[in-house]
């Protein structure tokens, strides 16, 4: 019985060895840093959200506001390409997020209002409404839930979309469809809606 | 009958039939497997199982958009399928999954299918747009069977019938202007290759070319652009040709044959099939071109290269359709014979070709050209894609979307007036004042 057991102790001395080995220190197959950090979808979604912002804030002053606006050189237009324009920031956005849409179904993000000159662009779902109707009374703060759409959990994430520029404010307060005439300058005229898939 | 036997004639049948079957399937008579007849748009291709199916596997999207995708881009697809991969569309994917074509579009079922290869019933927009009469309450007396079918709206390609468009186009302009088309600009292969043009005198051709072809080539766009009789009969070296394939043609040709093979009379070789022959097709045809090929050469006389021939004549030697009948007593076809004798002003004749294989503006190897389009589906169906790059240059859009609208109009050549009016120009009108 003790040959047996220091048997087993031996072989298993020899597997361990084995395997560090051929998995290298601390087992890392790739030997390289170890990438699962753990990132919850919470980080990932702010994340997301940070790169989103800061682009579109981008977009809507740095180009639109600076090119229409001030040196008035070309127009944002829904219809930019018949228009020879530049294409709307919420186009803009909304073209971004089906291009990542080809390459990955992880996550997904769009950009909605409870005032909707696009009536796609209204929230529909018991999550969106909730969250849109938070961010527009206090935008400081995100709002998350999860929710289930399709059979399928997702994590999500709603964030104020404000009116950073002037010309986010003249073209929808000018805007024929648009429900809502009395925007100013740094109000919340919707949210980004970020989704993050829980497997 | 003793069990036994009966079992061995079961086994025996089964065996038989199935080897039957499998002898058939591959390569003997595949059309022992269509489970119905097949739509206009694919029945040419109808035998190439494969190329929509996969075995055990059903048919593909791929399958769909290996040969579509290119239009659908080019049309500005409505309804892409990226614009529903947000999982917020999950609600309007249950009712109706447009992210696949065979959502709307299923082959082989005839009783049920419609105008566009549609198999669903034509009130479809409602699963989604059913609020369409509070967000714009002109719509209201409106029954969701005519949204796509009274000239207003598209299922794919909008860019003619988007409301700021209808703005645009709409105000008071004049149902008819005199213009012409632009002038081509094809785009040749070989270009630049700087040889003087050839006259009759320099045919290096064999003893087989009688006068009359010599002539043709003589006074043609191959003999100006120095192309010689052994360009084409001993292409690339090889042994004389009597009748050189299209493949030849191609050497030079590089984009018509890509519209070629996209649309009716040329997708048969996408497929990898035999030529089209008139017999083959659904459209009434002229008895006489019934055995006739549909290459190249079939519209393109090829030593005379007449454009003009190819143009209209090529296409009423077969097709004896209403519409194609009625042309000669048409007001286009009257610009047209001003043309030919030379009192019209250049691109000012309405050809078959004018809005059949239209004139498209597009970059090529970095230069604005104007390129004939050879398919000729590529602006027919719906027929509303015809009126950005054709029907604008002479008419408005009001007159164009009226016409279009009205079969029997087209039935007629448009010969006459539209009989009724499209309110979708009005209506996207009165919302701007
Ligand atoms: C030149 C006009 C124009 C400008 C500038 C503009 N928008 Fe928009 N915006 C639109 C139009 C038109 C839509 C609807 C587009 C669509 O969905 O097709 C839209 C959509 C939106 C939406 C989605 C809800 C809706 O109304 O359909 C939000 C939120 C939004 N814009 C916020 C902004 C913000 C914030 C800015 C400035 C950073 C801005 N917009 C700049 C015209 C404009």
């Amino acid at each position: 019985m003790t040959h047996l057991l220091s048997n087993c102790r031996l072989w298993l001395m020899v597997a361990g060895a084995l395997l560090t080995v051929l998995f290298g220190c601390g087992g890392n197959p790739s030997g390289g840093p170890d990438e699962s950090v753990g990132i919850s979808a919470k980080v990932m979604a702010d994340a997301l959200h940070a790169v989103m912002e800061s682009d579109r804030t981008v977009y809507a002053t740095r180009v639109v506001h600076r090119l229409q606006d001030q040196e008035k050189v070309i127009r944002a237009s829904e219809h930019w390409r018949d228009d020879k324009a530049l294409p709307l920031p919420a186009q803009m956005f909304r073209m971004g997020a089906e291009e990542a849409s080809n390459k990955t179904d992880t996550f997904s993000y769009s950009l909605l209002s409870k005032w909707p000159i696009n009536k796609k662009n209204a929230p529909r779902t018991e999550m969106e409404i909730a969250g849109l109707d938070r961010v527009a009374k206090d935008p400081s703060k995100p709002f998350y839930g999860r929710e289930s759409l399709g059979g399928v959990e997702y994590f999500m994430a709603v964030y104020a979309d404000q009116a950073v520029s002037p010309a986010c404010v003249t073209c929808h307060n000018a805007h024929q469809d648009s429900p809502r005439n009395d925007f100013e300058l740094g109000d919340t005229m919707g949210g980004i809606v970020i989704r993050i898939r829980l497997r | 009958m003793h069990p036994r036997f009966l079992t061995f004639v079961w086994i025996m049948t089964t065996v038989g039939l199935a080897a039957y079957l499998a002898i058939q399937i591959s390569g003997g008579n595949r059309s022992l497997f269509l489970p119905g007849r097949t739509s206009d748009g694919h029945h040419q291709i109808e035998l190439a199982c494969d190329a929509c199916h996969t075995p055990f596997g059903g048919v593909r999207q791929e399958a769909c958009l290996e040969c579509h995708q290119a239009e659908l881009a080019a049309a500005e697809d409505s309804h892409a399928g990226s614009k529903f991969a947000d999982p917020r569309n999950a609600g309007d994917l249950a009712r109706l999954d447009v992210r696949q074509c065979i959502t709307c579009h299923i082959e082989h079922r005839p009783e049920i299918t419609e105008a566009m290869g549609l198999t669903l019933p034509v009130d479809f927009c409602h699963h989604c747009h059913a609020n369409v009469v509070v967000e714009r309450p002109t719509h209201r007396d409106m029954s969701f069977d005519t949204c796509a079918s009274a000239g207003c709206h598209n299922y794919h390609d909008n860019r003619s019938l988007y409301e700021d468009f209808l703005v645009r186009h709409g105000n008071g302009l004049p149902a008819t202007i005199p213009a012409a088309l632009p002038e081509r600009k094809a785009w040749i292969l070989r270009e630049g290759v700087d040889r003087l043009p050839l006259t009759a005198g320099d045919a290096d051709r064999t003893t087989s070319a009688t006068p009359e072809l010599i002539d043709a080539w003589a006074g043609s766009a191959h003999a100006s652009a120095a192309v010689a009789c052994s360009d084409c009969h001993r292409s690339q070296g090889s042994l004389w040709a009597d009748h050189p394939s299209d493949r030849v043609c191609g050497s030079c040709h590089e984009l018509e044959p890509q519209g070629f093979v996209a649309g009716k009379h040329g997708m048969r070789r996408s497929a990898d099939f035999n030529p089209m022959t008139p017999s083959q097709a659904r459209l009434p045809m002229q008895p006489d071109s019934m055995s006739r090929t549909l290459n190249c050469g079939a519209c393109h006389d090829v030593h005379a290269v007449n454009v003009r021939h190819a143009a209209v004549d090529a296409c009423l030697s077969c097709h004896a359709d209403e519409h194609s009948l009625a042309y000669s007593g048409s007001p286009h076809f009257r610009l047209w014979q001003a043309v030919l004798s030379s009192e019209g002003e250049p691109g000012s004749g309405v050809s078959c070709a004018s809005c059949h294989l239209p004139r498209e503006r597009r970059r090529v190897a970095g230069e604005d050209r104007i390129v004939v389009q050879h398919n000729q589906n590529a602006n027919l169906r719906p027929n509303e894609k015809m009126i950005r790059d054709v029907c604008l240059t002479c008419h408005s859009l009001t007159l164009a979307i009226d016409a279009l609208a009205d079969p029997d109009l087209v039935r007629r050549n448009f010969v006459g007036l539209p009989s009724r009016h499209v309110r979708s120009i009005d209506m996207a009108l009165s919302r701007k004042n």
